[in-house]
């Protein structure tokens, strides 16, 4: 069967359903957050259609900036964290025998069934001072005295690095499993340690997969609002947390949707850079 | 079996008894009493299941009228929905139960229809600050319940219950405070206030409220948790992880008596006094009903129900309810409370969550 371009208007059909369905759940409802963003705000009221830059004006600041930049910092880490962990792991997993692989390949599914607030108490058990680890260490004669660990950065980029990783390995698990086993064979017989043959050959043969991981990861994490006020001090909340204040408990969409939009519009910027970057070594 | 579905019923005819069916089958209360009835919006879960069984049955078998509860989000979401829904014409509830702000953000509008207090002859029962009003007197709502959020903790680490908010900031209360995470509902401000400042008053300038902030910015490094979500302290507080803050008083009781080592503690400068009124939407056209209901529910006796009930502490004076002691402290205290600045959340809201949430994520 040959494949021929779409000729008639007709041979596009099958397209409409999927274009109709982001127009209206992704296009116009981003769009009216833009139109919103623009709004002026009423206080002690509600809203006005207008067209005035307040909402940004107000995010424009360093107290802001300083949220954002955490954020991002924030999400670029479990980003890295995850890969740094889900590679090796994945690599070995697509190795072993497939009653191995179906078994953790069926646990890591199952904490995507988790809700975050499920994951986020979790943690904030296990973490405390009353029911928490460090109990066990005690026990082992490892610490001398029961202490929390939340809240705290460590605590935060824990359960989000939890919540990302099975979404970590199922990207990479296809690659890894079709990756060629020869390419780390020729790597070993030419004198490469396993170490330094997974370094050198497995890890740049995936670098396309790595780097979409990393966007993926980075992405998701970036929405994150409840692990960070569950887990975290005020000085972790991230910019979502914040905007949920704004929306819900100030009733002030516009300043929420502007600063929906800018974050919408900063990790659009950074995912271009990073694929415009890969793109750039590529081409070398 | 077939055969009739086939030739005698149409397949439409099915499916549209079907659906006749399961509506009639959802709306059982507006079958019952057509004439008469009211939709009364109040906090959707355990408040609503409350009114539903302890209240809203009595209300129809003394007055006729059938009540259709309906569960309304809490925050501001729901006034939202009415003030939309006020403009097209409708009310998707005659009268609700709304917070203080957004009583005040309501009245801005003109959402809220004025109440005739001819016709609620046992508002006078009700203490003076639970009728709301607008600024030319006419009346916006009435008070139906209101709840205190009091100094708690737990008795295994603290042998001696805190006499004062000043507690608080103590030394030896670092890192072990839970409170809540927003200007708009903690009201820390106005508890700061009235420890230091002399009174609530001292929140009416700018500056005033820069000084308390800059007394509550101490208390930071004792603040083990700034929470959103009640259940996440009410667990910390009973476990000991964070074994001091602010919560609500009934909660705190209600886990008290289940055995766990928690009180609650009406400081001597008084427990925080929220509360919640009833408010008729202009859109309603149920005037009459809505009058009936309200007046109803400032009974003494319907509010020593809810007391007992629900948990709430009573919006009428102290002397007319047949509360004994134990049952009036449970929910309530003699003490003078702090009563919030609801107005300032109106007037300055903005300029106040900016300065609180760089206060305490900065």
């Amino acid at each position: 069967m040959r494949r021929e371009p779409p000729q008639r208007l007709g041979d596009y059909g099958p397209l409409f359903f999927p274009a109709g369905m982001l127009t209206l759940f992704f296009v116009v409802p981003f769009a009216t957050m833009i139109a919103v963003s623009f709004f002026q705000r009423q206080q002690g009221g509600f809203y006005t259609p207008a067209f005035v830059l307040d909402n940004y004006a107000r995010f424009l600041s360093l107290f802001f900036g300083k949220v954002l930049g955490f954020s991002l910092f924030l999400a670029v880490a479990v980003a890295i964290a995850c890969v740094v962990v889900g590679v090796p792991f994945t690599y070995l997993l697509a190795r072993s025998s497939r009653k191995t692989q179906i078994a953790w390949l069926v646990a890591l599914l199952s904490i995507l069934s988790l809700s975050e607030v499920m994951i986020g108490f979790a943690w904030s058990t296990l973490f405390s001072r009353t029911a928490g680890i460090t109990n066990l260490f005690v026990w082992l004669g490892l610490m001398s005295q029961a202490q929390a660990l939340t809240p705290s950065f460590g605590a935060v980029m824990t359960a989000m690095a939890y919540q990302a990783f099975p979404y970590t390995v199922l990207v990479l698990y296809p690659a890894l499993v079709r990756l060629d086993p020869t390419l780390s064979e020729a790597a070993r017989t030419l004198g490469a340690s396993p170490a330094k043959a997974f370094f050198t050959v497995v890890v740049p043969a995936l670098r396309n997969t790595i780097l979409a991981t990393l966007i993926m990861v980075f992405i998701f994490a970036l929405g994150s609002y409840l692990l960070p006020q569950l887990l975290g001090r005020p000085q972790h909340w991230t910019l979502s947390v914040l905007i949920t204040d704004q929306a819900i408990y100030q009733s002030n969409m516009p300043f929420a949707a502007a600063m929906a939009v800018f974050l919408v519009l900063v990790s659009l910027a950074l995912v271009g850079l990073a694929v415009y970057a890969g793109r750039q070594k590529e081409a070398k | 079996m077939s055969d009739i579905f086939n030739n005698k019923i149409g397949r439409r005819a099915v499916l549209g008894g079907g659906i006749a069916g399961a509506s009639m089958l959802a709306m059982p209360a507006v079958l019952r009493a057509q004439d008469k009835s009211l939709k009364v919006g109040v906090y959707g879960g355990y408040f609503k299941d409350s009114f539903d069984k302890n209240i809203f049955a009595d209300f129809t078998k003394a007055s006729g009228i059938a009540v259709e509860s309906v569960a309304e989000p809490t925050g501001e979401a729901w006034l939202v929905q009415l003030e939309q829904a006020a403009k097209a014409g409708a009310a998707p509830a005659d009268v609700s139960m709304m917070s203080q702000v957004s009583m005040l953000k309501g009245q801005s509008t003109n959402l809220w229809a004025p109440l005739d207090l001819a016709k609620i002859p046992n508002a006078k029962n009700l203490i003076d600050r639970f009728v709301n009003k607008y600024p030319d007197g006419k009346v916006a709502g009435i008070g139906a319940v209101s709840w205190y959020i009091t100094l708690v903790s737990n008795t295994d680490v603290f042998k001696e219950a805190p006499t004062s908010w000043a507690a608080m900031w103590e030394k030896d209360k670092e890192d072990k405070l839970g409170l809540l995470a927003l200007v708009s509902n903690s009201f820390l401000l106005e508890v700061t206030a009235k420890t230091f400042m002399g009174g609530t008053k001292a929140l009416d300038t700018e500056e005033g409220i820069v000084k308390a902030l800059e007394k509550l910015a101490e208390l930071k490094p004792n603040v083990r948790l700034w929470y959103r979500d009640e259940a996440q302290f009410e667990q910390a507080l009973k476990s000991g992880e964070i074994p001091m803050g602010q919560y609500y008083h009934d909660v705190t009781g209600l886990a008290a008596a289940d055995g766990n080592p928690v009180r609650s503690t009406f400081p001597k400068e008084g427990g925080i006094q929220d509360s919640g009124c009833w408010a008729l939407s202009r859109a309603s056209k149920k005037t009459e009903e809505a009058h009936t209901f309200i007046n109803y529910m400032c009974q003494p006796a319907i509010q020593a129900i809810l007391s007992r009930k629900v948990g709430t502490a009573p919006t009428i004076k102290r002397d007319l309810l047949d509360l004994t002691a134990e049952e009036f402290a449970a929910v309530s205290s003699e003490i003078e409370p702090i009563v919030p600045r609801y107005d300032l959340y109106q007037t300055k809201s903005d300029f106040l969550n900016q300065k609180w949430t760089e206060m305490i994520a900065g």
